[in-house]
């Protein structure tokens, strides 16, 4: 089996076991760790420079969906003072796999709103697995709107597989709940910028997913769908998978060129799970310049150029 | 069976071709409502069936250079030749009972329907081509949603569609939307669901995902009439279910109010 064909938890058995010899490290009393921790650090980045040239997408996808992956609540522990969650849509009830809230980001009160997986098998069932239900939707549009009322910037934060295909979320208007977010996201007064940590799943990510920047960490990916929605679909063969994430163009790096998201943020080496605080500290470097530099800008000019920005994305051929 | 005649796909009656025909498509037994191509739902909509076509020039391009059993270059190619059309779309100019109107018609014989980047342009220059000229607009949606082979680039066009339609709404333009079957996913969760009013043709498929993926997902048979026309308007997600025999009537009566037109 060639290194192409392992799928991303063997290739990062290495980094797993050197990980495990950092944190006991951590906790132990030796007095020598400091200098042990950072040679083993040099050996994850070793290792990853032989793993990293040779990863496809779908271990892309992997590590995008990797049970450790720092998720939402995570980035919000760690760059968000004081943050205070807000719960419900008012119409219908609260979707735990929208978190929503308000906290000061570099001091600055912001709204804060991310697609949230769980952890643990009991979480991950009352998370619905990060797939929203229209009540998510509107949720994050209630809290998107008193930012605009009080003139705070919005910060999202996308990692879903999708919106939640179910009946009662047909019932209650899934595809309006989008539709309408995709609407007045796009009149906001207010910064909006929009960070994809994980997974960029179709529409479910899209109805909080777009702004005046989208910037992409270096191991997730932004797609139409998933590579085993599409293999199913045009290959009618889930093996298909591989050749299904290839064709997609999905990467962080692909969605550059398309000239959709504006930055590509750098994982540390292994991936953001492997170092979740160099993970924070490189998300805190991108987001807030980029946050302020739309903070600098009058809401006429904002809501102008983030038209443009949009208006302009698709290929096509005028003749 | 001869040419001339056909069996309906709903009642499995057999029928006389020119039967159906002169019912708009739509079988006279069952009342089932046959799909309709795009230039034919225009020339149904348009006084007397005249209109003109805007933006026949945006063609499709193969950024992914996708390739599943064919390449999606090929695809185009052959979609192109078999159904005449440019695109999934047409974007037509005409008057509805006198009222200058833009109409944006979907076509699934041409890739299901789907929604790319071409299709997202056209939809896009409808809108503004309406904002700029201050006239109505009503888009027939007929589709499976974004196209893959065109990947993000077909995703972003929901954003993209969306905010046009957003510019209307601060120039008081009416746009009303037409949901046939089928309309799902992207374009559902796009501008199909975002007019003034949202109206269907009976017992048409919509929704945001398909039939099929959810049955996988809850393991469970869906109930009799899940996302159909009528399931929709009793979720409170349409204004109205509209038989094709009165969508024209239909439509001038709301293009009259909206437009504040009495006589
Ligand atoms: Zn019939």
């Amino acid at each position: 089996m060639d290194l192409e064909e392992k799928d991303f938890y063997q290739l990062e058995k290495n980094i797993v076991k050197i990980t495990e010899e950092i944190e006991i490290l951590q906790e132990s009393e030796d007095p020598e760790r400091k200098e042990k921790i950072s040679s083993l650090k040099e050996e994850i980045k070793q290792e990853w420079n032989k793993i990293a040239p040779q990863l496809t997408p779908l271990h892309i996808v992997q590590i995008a969906r990797h049970p450790k992956r720092p998720y939402t609540l995570d980035y919000i522990e760690n760059l968000i003072d004081d943050f205070m969650e807000v719960h419900g849509d008012r119409r219908y009830g609260d979707d735990p796999a929208i978190v929503a809230g308000f906290g000061f980001y570099h001091g600055q009160t912001a709204a804060i709103i991310g697609h949230q997986k769980g952890r643990t098998t009991r979480e991950r069932i009352a998370r619905n697995f990060g797939q929203s239900n229209p009540e998510g939707y509107r949720k994050a549009l209630r809290v998107m709107k008193l930012a605009e009322k009080f003139n705070f910037p919005i910060i999202t934060l996308i990692d879903t597989p999708g919106a939640y295909p179910g009946i009662e979320a047909e019932e209650r208007g899934q595809a309006e709940a989008i539709a309408y977010n995709l609407k007045e996201i796009s009149r906001l007064n207010v910064p909006m910028v929009v960070v994809v940590i994980g997974e960029g799943g179709s529409g479910g990510a899209l109805g909080i997913g777009f702004g005046d920047a989208i910037l992409m960490l270096e191991n997730s990916f932004y797609s139409v769908i998933s590579p085993e929605g599409c293999a199913a679909i045009l290959w009618k063969d889930q093996k298909a998978v591989r050749q299904s994430a290839e064709n997609l163009k999905f990467l962080a790096k692909d969605l550059l060129g398309f000239g959709i998201i504006d930055k590509i943020i750098p994982e540390p080496p292994g991936g953001a799970h492997v170092d979740y605080l160099q993970t924070f500290k490189n998300v805190d470097k991108y987001l807030y310049p980029t946050l302020k530099q739309s903070m600098e800008k009058t809401p006429e000019e904002r809501k102008k150029q983030r038209y443009e920005k949009i208006r302009k994305i698709g290929i096509i051929d005028e003749r | 069976m001869s040419n001339l005649w056909t069996r309906c796909n709903n009642c499995r009656r057999i029928l006389y071709k020119q039967d159906i025909f002169e019912n708009k498509n739509v079988c006279p037994e069952c009342n089932f409502h046959f799909r309709l191509s795009a230039p034919e739902r225009l020339e149904m909509l348009y006084d007397e069936g005249r209109y003109e076509v805007f933006d026949e020039n945006i063609y499709p391009l193969d950024p992914l250079h996708f390739v599943d059993s064919k390449k999606y270059d090929d695809r185009l190619k052959e979609n192109i030749k078999k159904t005449s059309l440019v695109e999934a779309c047409i974007n037509a100019v005409g008057k509805i009972d006198g009222i200058e109107v833009i109409i944006v018609a979907m076509d699934f014989r041409f890739m299901g329907g789907s929604m790319g980047s071409v299709v997202g342009e056209k939809v896009t220059r409808a809108l503004e081509k309406a904002l700029q000229e201050r006239k109505p607009i009503i888009i027939i949606s007929c589709t499976g949603g974004a196209r893959m082979q065109e990947g993000v680039l077909s995703l972003m066009q929901m954003a993209k569609t969306s905010a046009a339609i957003g510019k209307l709404q601060d120039a008081g333009i009416p746009y009303i939307s037409v949901l046939t079957d089928p309309t799902t996913g992207g374009v559902t969760a796009s501008y199909a669901m975002l007019g003034d009013i949202n109206i269907a043709e009976p017992n048409a498929l919509i929704g945001f995902a398909g039939p099929r993926v959810i049955e996988q997902t809850i393991k469970e048979k869906l109930p009799k009439g899940f996302q159909r026309s009528e399931f929709l308007l009793k979720h409170g997600l349409l204004d109205d279910v509209v038989e094709r025999k009165n969508l024209r009537s239909y439509l001038i009566r709301a293009l009259r109010l909206f437009l504040n037109r009495f006589s």
